[in-house]
């Protein structure tokens, strides 16, 4: 089936290497951009450790080259490409396709 | 919709085994397996009992407290706190609490530990006298003290000791009376005894030993008086506390007719499971082979028996009796006894160093070739323990002269074996039963690199903390192995310390994070170095932190300047200037705190906290409070946060200056300074010291001449005196000496290092402190003035300009394309106020909650 693409906000909202939080129909959503124009990373904004909606607010950066954010809350690192924990790989967070069209950040819903 | 029952698994007593023993079956996700449901007698969680005395050094309960927070309520297990079982029903499998309280289980795990004994001599329970084995105990040890001059332990053995300990912490001229010829005489021999008993002597502790005690007398209110002894002696006193050894709490053991021991304990096998297949026995209230191990390394490694047989781990985790070696530092000395410490087996030897001159004694026993430790005691110095102790434990070979292991290492042969030489199944932590070889592969595949990194990838350390000093070891050998250097890079994008790094930015005037990771790092940055690199940018160039390049370096509380709470709303606190504050301003704030609903709590800054404000609501908030004439109190930055002030001279009958006003121009000469950690200040007018500027990064108490400056200390977690950097001061030279002071710290510590452990670390202490400051040994002062000159000159509230500015405001919106709010943001009432709901109250207050699958 094809995804379908919902537009969240122009992507010079997103202050390079840094998250915002959208809501897509009942979902928090966590959009993290690097200094790319084109390009956004989606990954839910639900932070399992704290169970507080909060990853958007972290700190954007990266281990050993992964892409990654840490929880504001108690600092667990997510992958921003695969959502997985990188301090406990057994924890994975919902991911969403994103693309950048005409300036307009866009995710796909399932 | 009923889902499938699970099995029920009830664990009575929430003592440190029976935490453990839940944190473990929490770490094998035996949760999704079983119910778990714990009684918890008393008012708290489960807290660290071995080191309870330091609870009148300074630690909190909080401190002290093993349980991580909202670790029961997230992992869905049910706690009656306060509540204990009180009848065990085993042919309907029911307990029963005395509360009243009816839970069925399939699994009983009685974990309800040991009461102190109290011998049986008259006036043993007149008002006065104590026992010692709970925080209430202590409450209550400390409650009465308040009104006491003298205090008894009776008991000289380990715990007795470590309760002497606390009696002299809370001022009371000590004794310890003990029934045996000499101290600790489970684990000393007779000279090891006199050393530790001449060292604590030396302390000022009183130690009678061969007393038995025969009578409690009492005054004519029944409280305790004086001890009377079956030599015809007497000792005055105002209090006693019995620390004459335990006994377990085998009660409802008794009443459901488990077999318990002869000398009472509840009966366990190597699997630890009681007569009743379906009930186990862990800690200190099980007796195994006759024995009742009092330590808390046993009683873990019981939990892990039970926990591995409950969640079908195919192990052969068994518990066949536990070596009851100790290491533990009494009232500050050292002392050691590990394995054969008597030299009870047939044809051992001995071969021991006594120095009466030194109050060092170290006895090590060897089988009767000499080839093989077999055990050994130390008083005074236990720093080979760790490694006398794995050579014992790993049957290593003995080196051809023995006496080298304890000979001190400036005559001793070089040191006869280095950590290499231990096995790699040697269990270097017996809490937690990690390997070296465990330890080992930390270090090569997690590339802990730090003693609190290992501790969180292998819980070494984590137990009793005796083995940090072998690991320390372990860690220096393996890094030295691998050709890694112990550093002190900030992270893997910075191959430079924060102090290097603070010297790069000044002395290249780089202006933002990039330019310093193109010029000098590698890779994309971190939460430890943006947050760190943008503290240093601000202590040097003091840009606004919301500016586009800075922004993304901030952490949350800084970000938003405002101080996120557990379930991600934030916090408010406006500067109240030395806590002085008009009614007018009083009221504004209470009538912002009503409008947007927030949860209202004094600080130990004096000023005012206001909870529970979402993103959006931050902006109007402050609008409201910049309004009123507020500004920012920086309590989300590493930055200055509050001079607290006593009223003075000003009203004060003993007041000698008036510090009240001194705060405040302190404060607002200082507010908003960043730096690598928080400031907290306080100004004293009088040797009262009401301000408590004792406990403080820098503080001030007044003198009939001017003012004392005091630096360096802290409060917290690890309080710490501050320490008096000069005497006497007038206004003008307390400013020059903490502006020097604030940016000497400022360019010299690590990253997140509060002013007492950089005083702590700084090589000649106090006394090069004062020679860089006062006597500028340096030749900066000049320049350090002229660094806070230009920090004061350059303050602005960051709250003012954000209001200000409509691209930051942006940033403050719950979602960037919808103006709903959190709606798992959700609140109870709790007296009078609100406070955010918990886990499992959020399902009655969110009609769909929108808790997203992890997996």
């Amino acid at each position: 089936m094809d995804n379908q693409w919902i537009p969240i906000c122009p992507i010079t909202d997103i202050v390079p290497f840094s998250g915002v939080a959208a809501l897509v129909g009942d979902e928090q959503v966590a959009i993290f951009r690097l200094n790319s124009e084109t390009e956004a990373y989606a990954i839910s904004n639900y932070d399992p450790f704290s169970r507080a909606y909060v990853l958007s607010r972290g700190i954007v950066g990266d281990k050993q080259g992964v892409l990654k954010v840490a929880s504001p809350i108690y600092k667990h690192s997510f992958d921003l490409k695969t959502g997985a924990c990188l301090d406990k790989p057994d924890v994975r967070l919902p991911t969403w396709s994103t693309r950048v069209v005409d300036g307009t950040v866009h995710i796909a819903i399932r | 919709m009923r889902a499938k029952r699970k099995p029920t698994v009830v664990v009575v007593g929430n003592g440190m085994v029976g935490h453990k023993f839940v944190e473990l079956m929490v770490k094998q996700d035996a949760t999704a397996t079983y119910e778990m449901i714990t009684f918890c007698e008393e008012s708290r969680l489960a807290y660290d009992r071995v080191n309870l005395s330091s609870y009148f050094s300074g630690n909190s309960a909080e401190a002290l407290s093993l349980v991580q927070p909202n670790f029961y309520d997230e992992n869905g297990i049910h706690v009656y706190i306060g509540d204990r079982v009180a009848q065990i029903d085993r042919t309907a499998k029911i307990v029963t609490s005395a509360n009243g309280v009816q839970i069925a289980y399939d699994k009983l795990v009685l974990a309800t530990g040991s009461y102190p004994f109290v011998p049986p001599i008259k006036g043993n329970d007149a008002p006065g006298t104590f026992v010692y084995r709970t925080l209430d105990d202590l409450d209550a040890i400390q409650a009465y003290a308040a009104h006491a001059q003298i205090g008894v332990v009776v008991g000289g053995g380990l715990l007795g000791l470590e309760c002497a300990n606390a009696l002299k912490n809370l001022g009371l001229t000590t004794h310890v009376v003990e029934f045996a010829p000499r101290l600790m005489p489970m684990q000393l021999d007779a000279i090891g005894g006199a050393v530790l008993r001449q060292k604590i002597e030396a302390l000022g502790v009183a130690v009678h030993t061969s007393k038995s005690t025969t009578e409690i007398v009492t005054d004519e209110h029944g409280r305790v008086e004086k001890m009377r002894f079956a030599d015809g002696s007497e000792l005055q006193t105002d209090l006693i506390v019995f620390s004459a050894g335990i006994r377990p709490r085998d009660e409802l053991a008794r009443q459901c007719q488990l077999a318990v021991g002869e000398r009472g304990g509840i009966v366990i096998d190597d699997r630890c499971c009681t007569s009743d297949p379906d009930i186990f026995a862990i800690g200190e209230c099980a007796v195994y082979e006759d024995r009742i191990f009092g330590l808390v390394a046993p009683g873990y490694h019981m939990a892990g028996v039970v926990a591995d047989q409950l969640c079908d781990v195919q192990s052969a985790n068994r518990f066949t009796g536990a070596d009851m070696s100790t290491k533990l530092k009494l009232l500050g000395i050292e002392v050691a006894s590990f394995g054969d410490a008597f030299a009870t087996t047939p044809a051992s030897k001995e071969v021991s160093l006594f120095d009466n001159l030194q109050g060092t004694y170290k006895k090590i026993v060897t089988d009767a070739s000499g080839k093989l430790l077999l055990g050994g005691i130390l008083v005074g110095d236990a720093s080979s323990y760790g490694m006398l102790y794995q050579m014992m434990a790993n049957e290593m070979a003995l080196p051809p002269h023995p006496e080298d292991l304890i000979l001190p290492p400036s005559r001793g042969e070089q040191k006869p074996l280095g950590i290499a030489a231990l096995p790699a199944t040697a269990k270097i932590c017996t809490c937690e039963n990690v390997s070296k070889q465990a330890i080992c592969n930390a270090i090569a595949d997690y590339q802990a690199t730090t003693i609190p990194q290992l501790k969180a990838c292998t819980k070494a350390g984590t137990g009793c903390g005796g083995c940090v000093p072998i690991l320390t070891d372990i860690l220096k050998a393996e890094m030295q192995r691998a050709g890694l250097k112990i550093t002190n890079h900030l992270c893997e994008h910075f191959p430079y310390s924060r102090q290097e790094l603070y010297h790069l930015v000044r002395v290249y005037q780089i202006q933002t994070f990039d330019d310093l990771l193109q010029q000098y790092g590698q890779g994309l940055g971190c939460e430890i170095c943006k947050p760190a690199v943008a503290s240093i940018l601000a202590s040097t160039n003091n840009d606004y932190i919301l500016k586009h390049e800075h922004l993304p370096l901030q952490d949350s509380n800084d970000h938003f300047l405002a101080n996120i709470q557990r379930d991600g709303t934030y916090s408010v606190v406006p500067r109240i200037p030395g806590g002085e504050i008009t009614p007018d301003k009083l009221i504004a704030i209470g009538q912002v705190a009503k409008e947007f609903d927030l949860y209202v709590k004094i600080t130990g800054g004096q000023r005012i906290d206001l909870f529970g404000a979402r993103v959006d609501q931050l902006p109007h908030i402050w609008a409201r409070l910049i309004n009123a004439g507020f500004e920012s109190g920086h309590a989300y930055g590493k930055a200055l946060r509050t001079v607290k002030s006593c009223v003075g001279s000003t009203w004060c009958r003993y007041g000698q200056q008036d510090s009240v006003a001194f705060a405040i121009q302190l404060e607002e000469r200082y507010k908003g300074l960043r730096a690598p950690h928080k400031i907290k200040a306080a100004v004293s007018g009088c040797t009262r010291e009401c301000a408590e500027a004792q406990g403080k990064d820098f503080g001030l108490i007044a003198t009939e001449k001017g003012y004392n400056l005091y630096v360096g200390g802290n409060g917290g977690m690890k309080p710490q005196h501050a320490m008096l950097l000069a005497e006497d001061l007038d206004e003008a030279t307390v400013i020059r000496y903490l502006d020097r002071f604030l940016m000497f710290y400022i360019r010299t510590a690590d990253r997140l290092q509060r002013t007492a452990t950089w005083l702590n670390h700084l090589e000649g202490g106090m006394d090069y402190l004062k020679e860089v400051i006062i006597a500028d040994s340096l030749g900066i002062c000049d320049e350090l003035e002229r660094d806070m000159a230009h920090l004061v000159a350059t303050y602005q509230c960051e709250w003012k300009t954000t209001i200000q500015n409509e691209d930051s405001l942006k940033r403050f919106r719950s979602f960037v394309n919808s103006p709903q709010v959190d709606p798992n943001i959700v609140f109870v009432e709790e007296r009078g106020q609100k406070r955010p709901a918990y886990t499992d109250e959020k399902p009655m207050l969110i009609p769909t909650e929108l808790v997203m699958p992890v997996g």
